[in-house]
């Protein structure tokens, strides 16, 4: 299924029909990552790969446009490379271990600890929660600033045009169409579901990252469904500017005050008398963290795309 | 069942090279970017598969569960995943900005016209 989505995907030579293709990949993707419990992942894959990736190449496309042209050398010489990678990977698979196999190598080095001892360290019972934030703290910290550092390039690469005109936007659209009414009684239960994921991260699947992208989703919604000037008028670029730099500061700003406390840095024991309900705070002010800069930061780059679109 | 067992790794190997085979034979950038993301996807399988238990549950501690996925795999690829989507805006931007200094985003005409100018100077 996946395959042939793929093969799909690189004979078509409609963009627009790629991109979409793309998305169900994504789905059928989150599907797999259902069926093989990674519950966490299988949200993440869903909102970001379904949802967001492909505004974004939506958002290209119409500036760059919607045909590819036919490749002018022959195909001959990279399906011979793809090929023989391939045949050399799958001769180097025949010694892996069997899927799903208990003695893998990947089971036995620090999985056992994360599993048998999270809910006793850490109190919390998602342990992909407590590896993301507690365990793993200075990696997620690392891929936030990643993820502020790409927004930082987007924004110097494209920017946010800014509007000359000040009228109110919604001369292209007749008002209240059934797309605006229908947006305007989900809007309300995306951002509820993104503020629930957000604080329900510690015991069922979600958190930061997931609930960013799906309050980004709702705002972004917002947009497509009124104009990018009421998005604007609601979620100001300056301000989510503030934020997103605000979601880094306050997961770095957590870690200075655990050594401020005279523990190590992220480490949250420290936070309260308690070191479980530490662990806790900690957890529930990175997680805010994380979330606020996901949220800011793609809803900024879609704007980028978006206005630099319409300025055209 | 011998080679079944392996069957999770044929599927990340096709897709990978699906993703690579776009990547290095078309030449449309958006195209790239999207057989990029293929390639992507499939470590994201790869990583995921290894870290399935037979008879295992999501990692969120229940009674009921005997025994867990391991959720070291799924915490890397969960940041992955956002990091990823952030990287592809970035790529999608630099697209853009070629779009508007070339006229167009096909890898043949861009390097034509680089090499036109380099002849001229």
């Amino acid at each position: 299924m996946l395959g042939l989505t793929a093969m799909t995907i690189i004979r078509l030579r409609s963009l627009f029909a790629v991109v979409m293709l793309f998305s169900i990949y994504s789905l059928l993707t989150a599907s797999l990552f259902m069926v093989l419990d990674a519950v966490d992942v299988a949200f993440t894959e869903a909102a970001v790969g379904a949802g967001i990736s492909t505004m974004l190449m939506l958002g290209t496309l119409m500036i760059t446009g919607y045909r590819e042209k036919r490749p002018a050398h022959s195909p001959i010489l990279p399906l011979i490379v793809v090929v023989l990678t391939g045949a050399v990977l799958v001769w180097g698979t025949l010694d892996m271990p069997h899927f799903g196999s208990p003695d893998q190598p990947v089971h036995q080095h620090v999985a056992p600890r994360y599993i048998d001892d999270s809910p006793k360290e850490v109190g919390i019972p998602n342990m992909v929660t407590s590896v993301l934030a507690s365990y793993r703290g200075y990696d997620t910290m690392g891929e936030t600033i990643v993820v502020f550092a790409a927004l930082i390039g987007v924004l110097s690469l494209i920017g946010i045009k800014k509007y000359t005109n000040k009228e109110p936007g919604r001369t292209e659209k007749p008002p209240e169409s059934i797309l605006q009414v229908a947006a305007k009684l989900l809007i309300p239960f995306i951002l509820l579901f993104a503020l629930y994921v957000q604080f329900h991260g510690d015991f069922g699947p979600g958190g930061g990252f997931q609930a960013g992208v799906i309050f980004a989703a709702g705002i972004i919604l917002y947009a497509l469904t009124f104009s990018l000037k009421d998005a604007m008028h609601l979620a100001p670029p300056k301000v989510v500017k503030v934020i997103a730099a605000f979601g880094v500061l306050l997961y770095g700003g957590t870690g200075i005050v655990s050594m401020l406390k005279g523990g190590t840095f992220l480490n949250y024991s420290v936070l309260a008398h308690d070191p479980i309900h530490g662990q806790h705070y900690g957890i529930l002010l990175v997680e805010l963290g994380v979330g606020l800069t996901v949220a800011s930061v793609m809803m900024l780059i879609f704007y980028a795309f978006v206005s630099r679109g319409e300025a055209d | 069942m011998d080679t079944l067992g392996l069957f999770n790794y044929w599927v990340v190997i096709f897709l990978m090279m699906a993703g690579f085979y776009t990547v290095i034979a078309r030449g449309n950038l958006v195209k790239k970017i999207v057989g990029l993301n293929i390639f992507q996807t499939s470590v994201f399988i790869l990583y995921i598969s290894l870290g399935k238990v037979s008879g295992g549950t999501a990692p969120i501690v229940s009674d009921a569960a005997t025994a867990y996925s391991n959720p070291l795999p799924h915490v890397l690829i969960l940041t992955a995943i956002v990091v990823g989507v952030a990287t592809t805006a970035l790529g999608l931007a630099l697209i853009i900005r070629i779009k508007e200094a070339y006229g167009t985003i096909e890898e043949d005409e861009i390097l034509a016209m680089d090499q036109k100018d380099e002849g001229r100077e």
